[in-house]
């Protein structure tokens, strides 16, 4: 692995090693462009990952402080976890699923699509699915997505058995095992999926992509990066000439470092990224860097989510397998009729004995809390994901009145569910409990939204400089040389688990990054 | 507290059909007599016969307390029974629930105080002792405290103190860690049989 100096002003500085920011060091690395990479987490491996699901948490999650509010159900029920996230080498994607679906076509123009809604923000994507089609392509190979480059699909577990046969029965078409970022057969120097059921803890057969042990080794690999962990950015610096110039980060002993870049990229997800530029307040940009919209923060998505979980009389033992066993994809069109905009996709979902206590009913407690518990061999599980509005109002924000371990003010996340997100978590959560009436359930159950898992929009993508905040590279329309590189691009959030797109906008991003520099445009 | 930790016994493969998941060891709170120092001793022992039992090497379990004394300690078991009411989970496991909270009390003389205090009254409510109420009468107690402090702090805990232990996964039948026994790979992930199997466009087989 290489080491950089701190006053090497020549490297590309990328904050967070997730899905967006792990990709894109490799990518940048690839190509011979020098790389820091600074990671808040500590360095995890398979061999370390833990098969129990509170014991995961804490290795994994990030759980410095933060606060929230609004009227979505969240802020009562996980007041100081508004998010489910990691903080860790790879990011979020020692925990995800997997699930790796593109974007649809009409998604991209949702402003233009939808029409005006009341009360959203809605914009269209500087973007086309045809543009980044061939991108989207490099994503898959990349992760090796099933049903994509002649991969099979995988297997399909109980909890997959019982959504195939309820939601057929209902007469749903698309109905199967999913495009997942899990291998069904070896691949890429990574074996086959062992069906452990424990995806969400940070896959111990490394069998589910994740740039923890793809694109790190890969990077290092090379010569041209490295990455320092337990380094926590606090303040992006600028020089005169309004350029970014370095960053200022505690490293693993607590100390305050500076590492001078040519550019810098932030991927710390949608909510430590803008949180940063909001943080790198300065004389010359008072109200954060690339803030001159106002739109750092704002327009923060989540998408509109819930799960369903159903009692059946004869046994079904989700938790073995894949935790997203299987998807239907019937609901992820756009079609007002049904009494909102876009649309959802529904995913099987399992939760073992000590997170079902937790997030099955947040707060429930008596006989009834009891019986679901008790039928637990006999329970199937889905997720309801769906796209939500963004709005100018939901927003990731600075409370000066808490302080994170370093003495800096933690994020607020506000959020208040849109009609449309209302409207489309009934009809979906209607439908997951037919799907389950059709396969024989004896009870459903409707469980509220989890900690947010999908955070995206803090940072959208516009190609007017005065409704987002970067353009159609991520990189930002105020300061040349600070891209955006993770899911706070999105302008709309779509139906999809966002990850393949993460991966595939980094990777596109990566691209231009190089072509600006040896035009030295930047 | 020393809690001496029962021989491990793990599931066997065989147990992995429709019926019954592989059940983990367990691991049982247990203190000896001779090491007790502590304010009280919660104990009892599993029912003979219960698959618990079958489980575990020997069928007896003691919780000592440190700060919080054995009425408050079995209260607290019992309200823990009034929030979350499992038949099949053993006395053992709402013991846990004492033991945690009795940790939290001693590390904060404010949980201290509000648990002596929450408890009292819940024993003022159901007309003198909570404990030997009437079923409806621990219920009425139980939910005019809803949303109080105390109340919040005892049900937080049982959602960890209750559930994230070996003796409830077995009881649910979950059987926990999977990466010890090779996945489900080839240990009953599809054996569900009282549904058809979805066509193979739809759920490949299985790569070996
Ligand atoms: C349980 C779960 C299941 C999921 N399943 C799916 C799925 O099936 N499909 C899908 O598409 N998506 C899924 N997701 C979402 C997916 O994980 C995220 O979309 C993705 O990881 C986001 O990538 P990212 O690069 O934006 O952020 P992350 O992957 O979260 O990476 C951000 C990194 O930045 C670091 N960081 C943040 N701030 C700083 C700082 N100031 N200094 C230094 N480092 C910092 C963090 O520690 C972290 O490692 C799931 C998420 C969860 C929690
Ligand atoms: S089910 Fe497959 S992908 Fe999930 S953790 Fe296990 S081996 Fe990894």
């Amino acid at each position: 692995m290489a080491t950089f100096d701190y006053s090497d002003d020549s490297v590309v500085v990328v904050i967070g090693s997730g899905a967006g920011g792990g990709t894109l060091g490799n990518e940048l690395a690839q190509k011979g462009i020098k790389v820091v990479c600074l990671e808040a987490g500590k360095r995890q491996s398979s061999a370390l990952f833990i098969n129990d699901e509170w014991k995961s948490f804490s290795q994994l999650a990030w759980l410095d402080r933060r606060t929230t509010s609004g009227t979505w159900r969240i802020a009562k029920d996980f007041a100081g976890l508004p998010a489910w996230i990691c903080k860790t080498v790879g990011g979020t994607t020692t925990h995800w699923a997997g699930a790796s679906l593109r974007l649809q076509e009409h998604e991209f123009r949702a402003r233009t699509v939808y029409g005006e809604v009341a009360g959203a923000n809605l914009l269209d994507w500087p973007l086309t699915l045809a543009e980044l089609e061939p991108w989207y392509a490099k994503a898959e190979d990349k992760m090796g997505v099933t049903r994509t480059n002649g991969i099979p699909g995988l297997p399909g577990n109980n909890n997959f058995k019982v959504l195939y046969s309820g939601a057929t029965r209902l007469g749903y078409k698309e109905v199967h095992t999913g495009r997942m970022a899990i291998n069904s057969q070896p691949r890429d120097g990574r074996g086959r999926c062992m069906q452990l059921g424990f995806c969400f803890q940070g896959c111990k057969s490394g069998a589910k992509w994740s740039t923890l042990y793809t694109e790190i080794p890969k990077a290092e690999a090379t010569g041209n990066f490295e990455l320092r962990t337990g380094a926590h950015v606090t303040r992006i610096e600028h020089n005169d000439a309004g350029k970014v110039s370095g960053v200022v980060y505690v490293d693993q002993d607590g100390k305050e470092q500076r590492q001078k870049a040519r550019i810098v990229c932030v991927a710390g997800n949608s909510i430590e990224t803008p949180r940063l530029l909001l943080l790198s307040e300065s004389s010359k940009f008072r109200d954060g860097l690339a803030n001159s919209s106002g739109q750092v923060g704002r327009n923060y998505m989540r998408h509109m989510t819930g799960s369903v979980y159903a009692a059946f009389r004869q046994p079904v033992h989700m938790y073995r397998g894949t935790t997203m066993a299987g998807i239907v994809r019937d609901e992820a069109g756009h079609n007002p009729q049904r009494g909102f905009a876009g649309g959802y996709e529904l995913e099987t979902l399992s939760l073992g004995i000590p997170f079902m206590a937790a997030f099955l009913n947040p707060g429930g407690w008596g006989e009834d809390f009891a019986w679901w518990m008790d039928h637990y061999t006999h329970l199937a599980g889905m997720w309801l994901v769906g796209e939500d509005m963004p709005r100018a109002t939901n927003c990731v924000t600075l409370n000066r009145e808490v302080k994170d371990q370093w003495g800096n003010p933690v994020p607020n996340v506000h959020f208040d569910d849109h009609p449309n997100d209302v409207a489309m978590r009934n009809h979906a959560f209607t439908q997951g409990e037919r799907i389950y009436q059709a396969a024989g359930a004896i009870r459903t159950f409707r469980t509220p939204p989890y900690p947010s898992t999908h955070n995206l929009g803090t940072c959208r993508m516009s190609s007017r400089e005065g409704d987002g905040v970067v353009n159609k590279w991520g990189q930002t329309h105020d300061i040349g040389n600070l891209f955006i590189s993770d899911g706070s691009q999105f302008t709309s959030g779509g139906a999809e688990n966002p990850t393949l797109t993460i991966v595939t906008l980094a990777i596109r991003q990566a691209d231009y990054i190089a072509r600006q520099m040896s035009e030295h445009a930047i | 507290m020393r809690i001496i930790p029962l021989v491990a016994k793990t599931g066997s493969p065989e147990g992995c059909d429709d019926d019954s998941g592989v059940v983990r060891k367990l691991d049982l709170p247990l203190t000896r007599r001779e090491f007790l120092s502590g304010s009280g001793l919660l104990f009892g022992s599993l029912a003979a016969g219960s698959l618990l039992a079958s489980l575990a090497p020997s069928a007896a379990w003691a919780v000592e307390l440190k700060t919080l004394d054995e009425a408050q300690g079995a209260t607290l078991m019992a309200l823990g029974r009034v929030l979350y009411p499992h038949q099949k989970l053993p006395d053992a496991v709402y013991a846990l629930l004492a033991k945690d909270l009795d940790a939290k009390a001693g590390a904060s003389g404010d949980t201290a105080k509000l648990l002596a205090d929450g408890l009292a009254w819940l024993d003022h409510t159901a007309g003198g002792s909570f404990r030997t109420a009437s079923r409806k009468r621990r219920l009425e107690a139980v939910k005019s405290m809803e949303g109080t402090a105390f109340f919040n702090a005892v049900r937080g805990q049982c959602v960890t103190s209750l559930y994230d232990n070996d003796m409830a996964f077995a009881v649910f039948g979950y059987p926990g860690s999977a990466w010890e026994h090779g996945g489900y790979i080839t240990r009953g992930f599809q054996d569900l049989k009282w549904l058809a199997a979805p066509p193979a466009e739809a759920s490949p087989p299985p790569f070996f």
